[in-house]
């Protein structure tokens, strides 16, 4: 995988600069690869980073360098099969055993761990990626059938420093808790700005003859047309709120208080 | 899983002919329940037929419409034709699994979709469909979700799609490369062979379903009961079709005798009261429509 060079903000560099100061230049040469990732997640789990949230909120959403992929030998691979497809934008080829799902090809051999493998059995949604525009399970995907498609994963929605709007939302407003459910959360939400824009139906939906046009979500569509995605902490009430506010450019105040 | 050959074909007749020459091949299309069941070892062909291209699109045609076997459950369900003319199929098929899995499931795909018995997903269990003659784990196990019509002592399993309840009520016609069968008939009961669950031959490949006009449009509903608000297999569902004449239908007499046959299960005699209750709700819809 190519090393993320995008360059460090201000926040991030003030971070570094604080608690990894003998790193910093060599973050800022090579990108920041899984030794000063892990040192990073130490000093959370520590409460070190409470002056420096925007840098590693950043920092967190960065690719991680993870060193070469070794191409396997073709002969150690039965019942090969040769893939084109592209990846977030490049061009990728790979040589994949017949059994291989996407899932696997994704995180195993093109580095690419944002995808989460939560159930491998297309029951909690945690492998979502959007192949072609459209969300699908990648556990549930042979990447056989993957050849000449465009997949678009977690690690592509950014764009250099700029968050995709979705990704912003989701931080905005605390849309998870542990996090392993998110990169599929996103990634799910994200196609169904699409579908609303394009007047998709759900089963929530009323007026089934009417003629498709674009949707504004409420609550209950959000939660139907999301619930292939689940989350184990049970963020659902911020998921929510994310979404409506990624989609309608208001924020959605909280509706509880707490009550001395 | 086990390894398994992935083969290419550009056509219906060709990807038949490769599977009468492998009787141990399957057919794959979107691959959300047989990528699960092979992961699980409760299906292990050695060769997969992907056909998941062969037969796309819905048009209008004489007496009807045409939904192609490869077309996606989500494109059948928001295609304008569909909403218009058929709103029962697309609530239906919205009823079903998730946005993610409607993307990749094709409509024949999900004709053929497998029970989701826990006893038949087991291996480890007795289970007359996987494994004939085993026994059937469910018949004195755990048979809340099961069947409460048309089991027999070999198989108690129910049928999971919301596709084909919609289908059943709308007298869809399945289209093979060989002939056309009613979509009544083209299900078994499982009898004393609940291995054998529909009439498709070796190498017969599903190329598309035909719904005959209908004038249940304007009133029609699907309704699904589950244990979850969504993304749930159903308890108890109902697709209902109205075509109204003037004079008031009696909507609990109508519920009294569908189920009238029913043959409750140890844990499942719930479902008999919350099938006649779902029927009359899925006719107030439909009325109300």
């Amino acid at each position: 995988m190519d090393k993320d060079l995008t360059p460090l903000t201000d926040e991030e560099k003030r971070l570094f600069g604080d608690l990894m100061p003998d790193e910093l230049e060599e973050i800022i040469q090579t990108g920041l690869n899984r030794r000063h990732f892990m040192k990073l997640i130490g000093l959370a789990s520590a409460g070190l980073l409470a002056g420096h949230l925007l840098g590693a909120e950043r920092a967190f959403a960065r690719g991680v360098a993870l060193g070469e992929i070794d191409e396997l030998p073709a002969i150690a691979i039965e019942n090969g099969v040769n893939v084109s497809f592209k990846v977030n934008a490049n061009p990728t080829q790979v040589m994949v055993d017949s059994r291989m799902t996407l899932l696997d090809t994704l995180r195993e051999r093109l580095g690419l761990t944002g995808s989460k493998k939560g159930c491998d059995h297309g029951q909690c949604g945690a492998c979502t990626v959007i192949v072609d525009g459209q969300r699908v399970l990648s556990c549930l995907t042979l990447a056989a059938t993957c050849q000449n498609k465009n997949i678009l994963t977690i690690e592509g929605l950014a764009k250099g420093n700029e968050l995709n709007p979705m990704q912003e939302a989701f931080l905005k407003h605390d849309g998870f808790q542990c996090g392993f459910c998110t990169p599929g959360q996103i990634c799910s939400a994200v196609a169904l700005m699409k579908e609303a824009k394009e007047g998709q139906l759900s089963y929530a939906s009323r007026n089934v003859r009417k003629t498709a046009a674009p949707i504004i979500l409420s609550d209950d569509e959000i939660a139907e047309r999301m619930s292939g995605n689940i989350c184990r902490c049970g963020a659902y009430a911020n998921i929510v709120a994310a979404i409506k506010d990624a989609q309608t450019g208001q924020s959605v105040e909280p509706n509880w208080e707490y009550i001395a | 899983m086990r390894p398994f050959k992935f083969t290419t074909t550009n056509s219906v007749a060709s990807a038949s002919t490769l599977a009468l020459q492998n009787k141990q091949a399957k057919f794959l299309a979107g691959g959300t329940n047989l990528i699960d069941l092979m992961k699980e070892d409760v299906e292990h062909p050695d060769e997969l037929i992907d056909i998941s291209q062969l037969s796309p699109g819905i048009k209008m045609q004489a007496g009807g419409l045409w939904l192609g076997a490869s077309a996606k459950n989500t494109e059948t369900a928001n295609h304008p034709l569909v909403r218009q003319h058929f709103p029962l199929l697309s609530q239906a098929i919205l009823a079903g699994a998730s946005a993610q899995i409607r993307n990749m499931a094709s409509n024949g795909g999900n004709l053929l979709q497998r029970t989701r018995c826990t006893y038949f997903y087991d291996v480890a269990m007795p289970c007359n469909k996987r494994e004939p003659g085993s026994g059937c784990g469910a018949l004195d196990g755990i048979n809340r979700m099961h069947a409460i019509f048309g089991w027999s002592n070999q198989c108690v399993a129910v049928y999971p799609s919301d596709m084909a309840v919609a289908l059943l009520a709308l007298n869809a016609k399945i289209h093979t490369d060989k002939r056309t069968i009613a979509i009544a008939d083209f299900h078994r009961l499982p009898g004393e062979h609940p291995e054998i669950e529909n009439l498709l031959q070796p190498g017969e490949v599903i190329t598309g379903i035909e719904l005959p006009n209908n004038a249940f449009a304007a009133h029609s509903a699907y309704v699904k009961v589950r244990d979850r608000h969504s993304y749930a297999f159903a308890l108890v569902s109902v697709a209902a079709g109205l075509q109204l004449q003037g004079t008031l239908a009696n909507f609990k007499a109508a519920a009294e005798l569908a189920l009238k046959d029913a043959r409750p299960l140890k844990h499942n005699a719930f479902k008999i009261e919350l099938g006649k209750r779902t029927i009359v709700a899925a006719l107030e819809q439909a009325l109300n429509a």
